[in-house]
């Protein structure tokens, strides 16, 4: 067993540069990721992708080339992480990183877990034809599928249109996008943003790829219920006021599939299980607290990417390299970066994530999504938890946050541990005592110590 | 709400508090429980819902387990036991070896002497009660009047049923005394609560509460960590632990101790205990009580093997020096009670001690003997 | 190939399980063990565990992380309802 000086956990745009910049430092740098190639969901591409249809691969291109120097573990899901003085191993090791085949121990570690789609529930969502947003994407670069033949594209987010053209360049039939915001009533507030940070052409040219394959956009729009037996038929898609409710006549539209996303929700769970400082982000996520150098109120780890906020690839390449460059300096090995190179960074990271919270304030989950919903509608898929029961929890079980009314109602303590119902549960808990989802709803669902199943034998086998 | 009032105010919302809280209120008195988290959000709900006469020796603490026995099934013919998933499964207590064996059925003995239903399992018996149980165990003792709850549900219900006021998200910032030193109110973050009556069911956080009124109550947290499996068919039907548990509950040491318990949900999952560890309130989770935990599972239930734990969560046992829970009026502060310092056995013991302490409250005398349980037993400090 | 309840899917020994099961037409693989409702892709990159199947007799793999082998052999996954 081998120490590190930097360990990584998450190989896509922000894990990839921070372990470059560590590397380029003299560390000696292990990076690990739960896919089976480097990328991330961003980059997620297959064994023979020559690039084409993704962004900025030439970036990722010189990234892979950097993985010579450093230790890549693919299929390496990380189940456990340990801190300071209950771990054992080569002198200076901080933190230990389990996996199913092998335990990695270094000095400093990088959390650059990235993010998953957000979803809220709406009658019918757990219908087999209804997909995340991400897990379309996932599904078309990954393994080369279109995931239905008919399909609706709906939530909120820049993220349904590359979804969308994907899709329809890859000959899915896309019926419509259905955007639950206006973003183009905020384009004049958001031009001089946009335009410096080069998006205004890419949004231009995703535009000119959906009018190329006739895909309708509308705006304040939603899809409120999937339609079907034992697989999605059709939706309904209504006008949607501002805050998400309901303003007009639904209309049917057939289709055999539904991908989803309403923004995305950070990985927190190793961060969280170290005892890491977390804050409530404009988008409404909960992220890690990180300072000037990405550092985290935890001696010893760094974070980057979506999980310090979301904010898309060119932020978490920005940050990647600082907490790379950061996780170095500490150990004793500056950066090899430039004076010039350093503060281009840190300009580029406000630029971002001022472009970053621009986004967040045009793309919000409208709050009154669970309107949408029936009492029977749904919410914790794992457990079975139906909306009804959560208000139920609020309303009549004194269940005061997110936490009590998962305690009272299972919602969260299935399979997926509420990675995907517990910013819903979060939300509908606080709907139903009158106020806003805060730190302490979403809190309850982000502690998990185990961050991956494990059997009881594969525990028990060290013991 | 800036000044209002209630007969007693209940310090406390998991089920020790919920369970004081419904006993009072069907004495007739107005009730208005308040806690800084929500329901059943401290140790309630993150125990496995123990309701058990088998891990107690003879003495003060299984009358009170006996009386909660009781209350327990007439709390579960009340609010209906499939709501908050009261189950009579009984307990199975096995032991690994001859020796153990020996010790275990002794102390079966004496319990069936206190009139603890307590029956013995020859080793080549025990895959009748328990078919997926290791075949190398030395033989086990069955009790049929453990049982099990689903806590933070009976907290909650019971609660509801008592049709008190419960204030949530609401924190004591201190207790209001006359010049004479009795109680007169509780004030909490959010106004002034007008009683003469408090009742301290803070759990492990009691003696903070104690400390609001100029009292000390020596009440210290005893972490735990339970481990979850994923849902799975009926595999387990008792809750079974091994003998060594009984020693390390009564244990006084700071270290790790282990002990395997085992035992079923109404939800489909399995729930791995127990750990004990005097660590104060550290948050942490380290992974070699976890491995220890599943060892010891596997050990007792070898298909446990393969099945997926999902989830690890940690708790804080409300713990006292002498292992035994403080109830009843605290003698330095008129109208200050005490329920607390039921370490991991405050679900079962609740009822009996919410039941006694309404009957202080309300001038009656208890059903149980409360002397070895006077809060101001450890008041060494005068 | 391999085999789903029996049933030959082609696999290119790259595809996970999901992507095999979904371009061979098989929508749903898994029946919830409350309200027996159907499952079958949801986040599709590991987190919702809606997609669990039975590899080569190993329970609860998720199908579209596990790459579809030549020779595999898939099982349907009611949850809870098998080890017992």
């Amino acid at each position: 067993m081998t120490g590190y000086d930097v360990v990584v956990v998450g190989a896509g745009p922000a894990g990839l540069a921070a372990a470059a910049a560590a590397a380029r430092a003299g560390c000696r740098v292990a990076v690990l990721d739960a896919g089976p190639r480097p990328g991330g969901q961003f980059w997620r591409h297959r064994p023979d992708a020559d690039g084409r249809g993704h962004h900025g691969w030439s970036t990722f291109a010189r990234l892979r080339e950097q993985l010579d120097t450093v230790d890549h573990r693919a299929d390496a899901a990380v189940w456990f992480v340990e801190a300071g003085r209950t771990v054992a191993g080569p002198a200076g090791a901080e933190f230990a990183v389990h996996t199913r085949s092998e335990v990695l121990r270094g000095r400093r570690l990088v959390i650059a877990t990235g993010a998953h789609d957000r979803v809220v529930p709406f009658p019918g969502w757990d219908l087999p034809g209804v997909v995340t947003a991400g897990g379309a994407q996932a599904l078309l670069k990954g393994q080369g599928l279109t995931f239905a033949r008919r399909i609706a594209v709906a939530g909120t987010g820049p993220f349904l249109l590359p979804v969308a053209t994907g899709l329809a360049e890859a000959g899915g039939t896309v019926v419509g996008v259905y955007e639950a915001n206006d973003p183009l009533g905020y384009a004049r507030r958001l031009r001089p943003v946009l335009g410096a940070a080069g998006k205004l052409a890419e949004a231009g040219r995703y535009g000119w790829r959906m009018l190329r394959h006739t895909v309708p956009y509308r705006r304040r729009t939603a899809v409120v219920a999937a339609h079907g037996t034992d697989h999605l038929t059709g939706v309904t898609v209504a006008p949607v006021g501002p805050d998400g409710t309901v303003v007009g006549t639904g209309t049917e539209v057939e289709c055999d599939g539904l991908a989803v996303g309403f923004g995305f929700t950070p990985q927190l769970e190793l961060a969280v299980t170290l005892g890491c400082a977390t804050r409530l982000d404009s988008d409404g996520s909960l992220v890690l607290a990180v300072d000037a150098a990405q550092a985290t109120s935890v001696p010893g780890v760094y974070a980057a990417g979506e999980v310090t906020g979301v904010g898309g690839a060119d932020l978490s390449l920005v940050e990647g390299e600082l907490a790379g460059g950061a996780a170095a300096l500490s150990l004793g090995r500056p950066p090899s970066w430039s004076a010039r190179r350093h503060d281009r960074l840190l300009r580029d990271r406000r630029r971002l994530r001022r472009f970053a919270a621009a986004l967040h304030a045009v793309h919000p989950v409208p709050a009154g999504w669970p309107e949408w919903c029936d009492d029977d509608t749904l919410v914790c898929r794992c457990e079975e938890v139906p909306a009804g029961a959560v208000r139920r929890a609020v309303r009549e079980l004194s269940a005061g946050d997110a936490r009590g009314a998962k305690l009272l109602t299972r919602a969260g303590m299935g399979w997926c541990q509420g990675r995907v119902c517990g910013y819903a549960t979060a939300c509908l808990a606080a709907r139903e005592a009158n106020r806003d989802p805060g730190v302490a709803d979403l809190s309850g669902y982000a502690s998990r110590p185990l961050a991956q199943p494990v059997t009881l034998g594969e525990l028990a086998a060290d013991e | 709400m800036t000044t209002d009032g209630a007969d007693v105010v209940v310090i406390g919302a998991g089920m020790v508090g919920a369970a004081c809280a419904y006993y009072a209120a069907r004495a007739g008195l107005t009730v208005t429980v308040v806690d800084r988290g929500g329901v059943a959000t401290g140790t309630t709900g993150a125990g496995e819902g123990n309701i058990l006469v088998s891990d107690k020796p003879p003495g003060p603490e299984l009358a009170l387990a006996r009386h909660s026995v009781a209350l327990w099934r007439e709390i579960g013919a009340t609010l209906g036991e499939e709501r908050i998933e009261l189950e009579r499964k009984g307990g199975l207590v096995v032991a690994a070896s001859p020796a153990e064996h020996a010790t275990l059925r002794a102390f079966a003995a004496s319990q069936r002497a206190a009139g603890v239903e307590a029956y013995e399992v020859p080793a080549g018996e025990l895959p009748d009660h328990e078919p997926h149980l290791a075949r190398d165990l030395a033989g086990g003792v069955r009790y049929p009047q453990d049982m099990q709850v689903q806590p933070m549900l009976a907290a909650a219900h019971l609660l509801r049923a008592a049709r008190v006021r419960v204030l949530t998200g609401t924190t004591v910032v201190g207790v209001r005394r006359d010049a004479a030193g009795a109680v007169r109110g509780v004030l909490t973050d959010r106004g002034l609560l007008h009683t003469t009556m408090v009742v301290n069911a803070a759990g492990v956080w009691a003696g903070e509460v104690a400390a609001l009124a100029g009292v000390g109550l020596p009440v210290l947290p005893r972490r735990g960590f339970v481990l979850v499996t994923e849902a799975l068919p009926p595999l387990v039907r008792h809750k079974v632990y091994a003998a060594g548990y009984v020693a390390n509950v009564g244990r006084s040491s700071g270290d790790l101790e282990v002990s395997p318990v085992v035992e079923g949900t109404g939800a489909g999952t399995i729930l791995i205990g127990s750990t004990r560890e005097r660590v104060g309130f550290d948050r942490s989770f380290p992974l070699p009580a976890l491995r220890r935990l599943a060892a010891g599972a596997v050990r007792l239930f070898p298909a446990l093997g393969g099945v997926s734990v999902i989830r690890a969560y940690r708790g804080f046992r409300p713990y006292s020096p002498d292992h035994l829970p403080m109830i009843g009026a605290d003698p330095r502060v008129p109208g200050l009670h005490h329920a607390t310092g039921h370490e991991g056995a405050g679900i079962g013991l609740a009822p009996a001690t919410g039941h006694a302490v309404a009957a202080l409250l309300t001038g009656g005398l208890p059903d149980v003997d409360l002397r070895p349980f006077a809060p101001e037993r450890h008041d060494v400090h005068l | 190939m391999f085999t789903f309840d029996g049933r030959p899917i082609p696999t290119d020994g790259r595809r996970t399980i999901a992507a095999a099961l979904l371009a061979a037409g098989v929508r749903s693989w898994r029946r919830t063990r409350i309200g027996d409702r159907p499952r079958g892709v949801f986040c599709g990159i590991g987190i919702c565990f809606d997609c669990l199947v039975r590899v080569n007799g190993v329970s609860s793999q998720r199908a579209c992380l596990v790459v579809a082998h030549p020779g595999d052999v898939v099982e349907t996954h009611g949850d809870g309802g098998e080890r017992a």
